[in-house]
């Protein structure tokens, strides 16, 4: 009886997870779709306890306890800045689970496997491992990039794509050894040491991308734990881990795939890494020169225009600069003009990461627009504010059909009657390409620190 | 070095060539600002405000032209009646002078400024390239020009510019034809449409096309296929069919039509008479002409340089001075354009003019240069506009790849991936345990509808997504909670741990999911 009604709960906390992530489709089912979710997660851990776990019930609160507090803390704290770091560091504990599980289910399994069975589930183990191993060290690493702990800098190691083969190779030949091994210890030790290759490469894989690909390497991370936790799912034949996660491998590709999209690359050459560290495009072929401006003359130029539209870029999260960004917002709505944003998909380190900064800022999600929907506007906007982005506006992705950002949807600002780019220095973006836009009869350059600039301007707007 | 600013002697020239709110910035740069006493009075700029933004201002006469180093003027020098002096002979050797001096149109001033041995810059040759944008004065004053031509039409125009409903009827607004969309050209567009007009607007160049209709204004085109760009962004001849349709375009327009902006100039040449006395004939009583090519001869048969005539029961505007009809204004930009141009001249910024013959701007501009004559300049590469003209060509087609591809990529690649999984199944489906088949099924199944599930999240909500994700795949605590019960310590230890980790997961998840999702507000 007991079989059955686990299942039930199991199909139950399926359903809610997957309503939880059908209520993402709008900001106002979100919250109720998060709350669905948690439900869910109730309903799986107590059913799970009281069939399989009852006796260890002070081991399981005592650990719940401590990670729920420690988990608690640390997204309470963390800023919304921070946010790609965060989620880095949790595919990480993904990984590290998926790895210990697989061990532990190797050393003493559910059930006895003979023949066949035994095979598949061996062959599952190693998967589960071995995918919870390059989930781990790749979030750590991607971690240590975002928080600069490690340099966004592409790592090129001579022969890294060779290096990566033969890992690959080995880790394939480890799987038959570890399909032969007669005895228990043997399949540790080769489960072992292949583990310690999947942390190599996972680590390996991530140092090579650069920091402006950290959306894909995140997208693609976020499906690899979730591949992880479904491989778990089979070793120990339980259908709500395989559901979860397959929901959660197919969304972090869906993401992956979007966000190689708006880069305009392919999935295989963002994971191959070492973008942006090559070529570029003389400087010298651009004509006319650049033209800065000062605080004074933008205000004057925001007073006297109906239509602003902002286009953020990973400068705004770098400079903490959103909340002065949402003060301009208001003080120019207030004067009645009318302010909207461009958020182009790759903008910022991860995802939808310049949403939840200006959310957090109090930007009404209304006037927050994706490129697709703004772009048809633009040459009917008086003044486009470029904050902190720089290959997402530059138009030699459209005009200059041998330039490495070509093909590459971009916010077609430059139609705009005027455009200010606020930025620290003439330096060129992550793609190493320089900006023609920069060059353009109605750019205005405007330099300075994003949040010290910001702030100047919402004193003198309005 | 000391920079003057003489009085403009022309017959009604109201411009001043520095304006007193550049001054501050020219005095920045380490010149000296000397100004002659009424210099700016027909600008309305009193010696006061020169004075009060620290130029120093000489008695009226030739003491300017004796101090100063560099002399900046808006018009050539010439004859004055008044003081019986001709500018030029106030000129010294090694002296600059900056001016319009439209040296195609006057050999003999280059021929009398080299004998004097001075260095002349010509603001008329500034090359028209994009970084010169900031010190092309001609388009300054185009632009003055072109608004101006609108307030003069408003001026002899008898009725409304806007459509009104009042209590009194209904106003029909005007309509105004605009020939030639250059930067007079848009400008009069700007203003009319702002004054509520209906503004149609014509140009040979069909890449103006977007510029006219950015500004609110219709581009009459003709069903006719030839390009119009000439060098450097203006217009160039064109074909006589070209003509006659033009012809036929503007005979149409002029019979609905209330107001005619004409400003079709091709370098070099007499202005082409595009307005016959015949559709002055058949425009409504009342109507206005006005034609900002009337210096070149203007673009309509009828007209007369520095008059308004009235012929056929339509004003024709033909004044020459439009910029210096707004004084003020004209001259504020003026002095800006000049402003911009000694940031080139003056690249150290210490007070010293340096003509550098290797700057392309530079060298365009200088005519004469210590006393030698350096007009034209030597002909560099081919002019820009025909050159852009490809890639602009290239933009749409490249975005329209840009979109569709993905989609292709999606589709295309599709039906062999769909038979390789297919063919993977079944091949699962001979060799595996069924135990192994049903969970396959619940994997294959649970990744369909994550893939419509998924799709369907608003990109904006993608970091929540993210993360609730994250706390969702901290489902794996359910493989921990099956392992905790084992017998072997190391074992039970795996598994603590693993729950540990994975609540961390599960609480960080989903309360930052909370809190990221409790800001998004309307």
């Amino acid at each position: 009886m007991f079989e059955g009604l686990i299942n039930s709960l199991y199909i139950i906390a399926s359903i809610f997870f997957i309503l939880s992530l059908g209520g993402l489709s709008h900001q106002t089912s979100a919250v109720r779709g998060n709350i669905l979710g948690i439900l869910g997660m109730i309903l799986a851990v107590c059913g799970t306890i009281a069939a399989k776990a009852v006796d260890s019930i002070g081991i399981i609160v005592a650990m719940m306890a401590v990670g729920g507090v420690f988990g608690i803390i640390v997204s309470m704290r963390v800023q919304m800045t921070a946010m790609p770091q965060l989620v880095a560091i949790l595919h990480s504990l993904v990984g590290l689970a998926a790895v210990f599980v697989g061990f532990a289910n190797y050393i003493e399994p559910l059930h006895e496997y003979v023949g066949v069975e035994k095979v598949v589930h061996e062959v599952e183990i190693f998967v589960g491992v071995l995918i919870g191993a390059i989930t781990f060290t790749g979030s750590v690493a991607a971690f240590g990039k975002l928080q600069g702990l490690i340099s966004s800098r592409p790592l090129m190691l001579p022969a890294r794509h060779w290096l990566n083969l033969i890992i690959a190779i080995v880790c394939i030949w480890l799987g038959a050894e570890f399909l032969g091994s007669s005895d228990h210890q043997t399949g540790v030790t080769v489960l072992l040491i292949m583990t310690l290759l999947a942390f190599v490469l996972g680590l390996h894989l991530v140092l090579a991308i650069g920091g402006a690909d950290m959306p894909v390497v995140i997208s693609m991370l976020n499906s690899y734990s979730g591949w992880a936790a479904a491989a778990t799912g089979f070793m120990l034949e339980n259908d709500l881990l395989i559901l979860v996660g397959a929901l959660v491998g197919s969304s972090g590709a869906i993401l992956s795939y979007i966000m190689c999209r708006a880069m305009n690359r392919h999935f295989v050459s963002v994971i191959l890494g070492g973008f942006g560290t090559t070529g570029g495009t003389a400087v010298g072929s651009i004509e006319g020169s650049i033209s800065e401006i000062n605080v004074d003359e933008v205000a004057g130029l925001l007073s006297s225009s109906d239509s602003v539209v902002i286009v953020p870029g990973y400068g705004l999260a770098v400079a903490h600069a959103q909340h002065p960004v949402a003060e301009l917002t208001r003080k120019l709505q207030d004067s009645g003009k009318q302010v909207r944003f461009a958020i182009h998909p790759v903008a910022g380190r991860m995802p939808g990461h310049m949403n939840v900064l200006l959310a957090e800022a109090k930007v009404p999600y209304d006037i927050v627009e994706e490129m697709d929907e703004i772009n048809p506007d633009m040459p009917a906007t008086d003044i486009v504010m470029v904050i902190g982005a720089n290959d997402i506006v530059n138009p030699s992705a459209q005009d200059t059909p041998d330039s490495p950002i070509a093909g590459m949807p971009v916010i077609e600002v430059w139609k705009a009657k005027h455009t200010i780019v606020l930025k620290r220095s003439m330096a060129s973006g992550y793609a190493g390409v320089d900006n023609p836009l920069f060059y353009k009869g109605n750019n205005r350059m405007f330099f300075g620190d994003a949040k010290d600039s910001l702030d100047k301007l919402v004193s003198m707007v309005g | 070095m000391k920079i003057g600013v003489p009085r403009e002697i022309h017959n009604n020239e109201r411009r001043v060539a520095v304006a007193p709110e550049i001054v501050p910035s020219i005095l920045e740069m380490g010149f000296e600002v000397l100004v002659e006493s009424g210099a700016g009075e027909l600008a309305n700029y009193t010696d006061s405000a020169y004075e009060s933004a620290g130029a120093t201002v000489l008695p009226a006469g030739t003491a300017v032209w004796e101090n100063a180093d560099a002399i900046v003027k808006v018009r050539a020098p010439e004859f004055n009646e008044s003081g019986q002096y001709d500018e030029i002979d106030l000129l010294s050797s090694g002296q600059y002078l900056i001016a319009f001096l439209w040296p195609a149109q006057n050999p003999e001033i280059l021929q009398s400024l080299s004998e004097k041995g001075v260095s002349a810059i010509s603001m008329d040759a500034v090359p028209r390239i994009s970084r010169a944008q900031k010190l092309d004065a001609l388009s300054s004053m185009a632009n003055v020009a072109g608004y101006r031509a609108v307030v003069e039409a408003a001026q002899h125009f008898g009725r409304f510019f806007s459509g009104q409903i009042t209590a009194a009827g209904r106003v029909a607004p005007a309509k105004i034809m605009i020939i030639g969309a250059g930067v007079a050209g848009l400008s009069a567009i700007g203003t009319a449409t702002s004054l509520g007009a209906i503004v149609r607007a014509f140009d040979t160049r069909p890449e103006v096309k977007e510029q006219v209709e950015s500004m609110g204004a219709e581009f009459l085109e003709l069903d006719f296929a030839e390009e119009g760009s000439g060098a450097g962004g203006y217009a160039k001849v064109m074909s006589k069919e070209f003509i006659e349709a033009e012809m036929a375009l503007f005979a149409e327009q002029a019979e609905e039509v209330d107001i005619i902006i004409t400003t079709a100039l091709i370098p070099g040449r007499p202005a082409p008479k595009l307005i016959t006395e015949e559709m002055v004939r058949s425009m409504k009583t009342g109507s206005v002409i006005v034609d900002l090519a009337a210096e070149q001869g203007g673009n309509c048969e009828l007209t007369q340089p520095d008059a308004a005539v009235y012929s056929h029961g339509v004003t024709i505007i033909g004044y020459t001075d439009l910029p210096s009809r707004l004084p003020s204004q004209s001259s504020q930009m003026y002095a800006s354009n000049i402003r911009n141009f000694f940031d080139d001249l003056c690249p150290d910024k210490n007070g010293e003019i340096k003509i550098d013959m290797d700057d392309e701007v530079i060298r365009g501009a200088t005519v004469v240069h210590n006393g030698e004559i350096t007009w034209p300049p030597p002909q560099k590469e081919p002019p820009p506009a025909p050159v852009q003209k490809p890639s602009e060509q290239i933009a749409p087609s490249q975005t329209a790849t840009a979109e569709v591809e993905p989609e292709k990529k999606k589709f295309k690649i599709g039906p062999y991936a769909f038979g390789l999984a297919l063919a993977a199944i079944i091949g699962l489906g001979l060799y595996a345990p069924a135990s192994f088949l049903t969970h396959f099924t619940v994997f294959v199944l649970a990744i369909f509808v994550g893939w419509h599930v998924i799709w369907n999240v608003t990109p904006s909500l993608h970091t929540p997504l993210m993360s609730v994700t994250n706390a969702i795949s901290g489902i794996i605590i359910v493989g921990a909670l099956l392992e905790i019960g084992a017998v072997n310590p190391y074992v039970k230890a795996l598994a603590a741990i693993s729950i540990l980790i994975a609540s961390v997961n599960i609480f960080g998840g989903f309360l930052v999911t909370q809190r990221m999702l409790r800001m998004f507000k309307k």
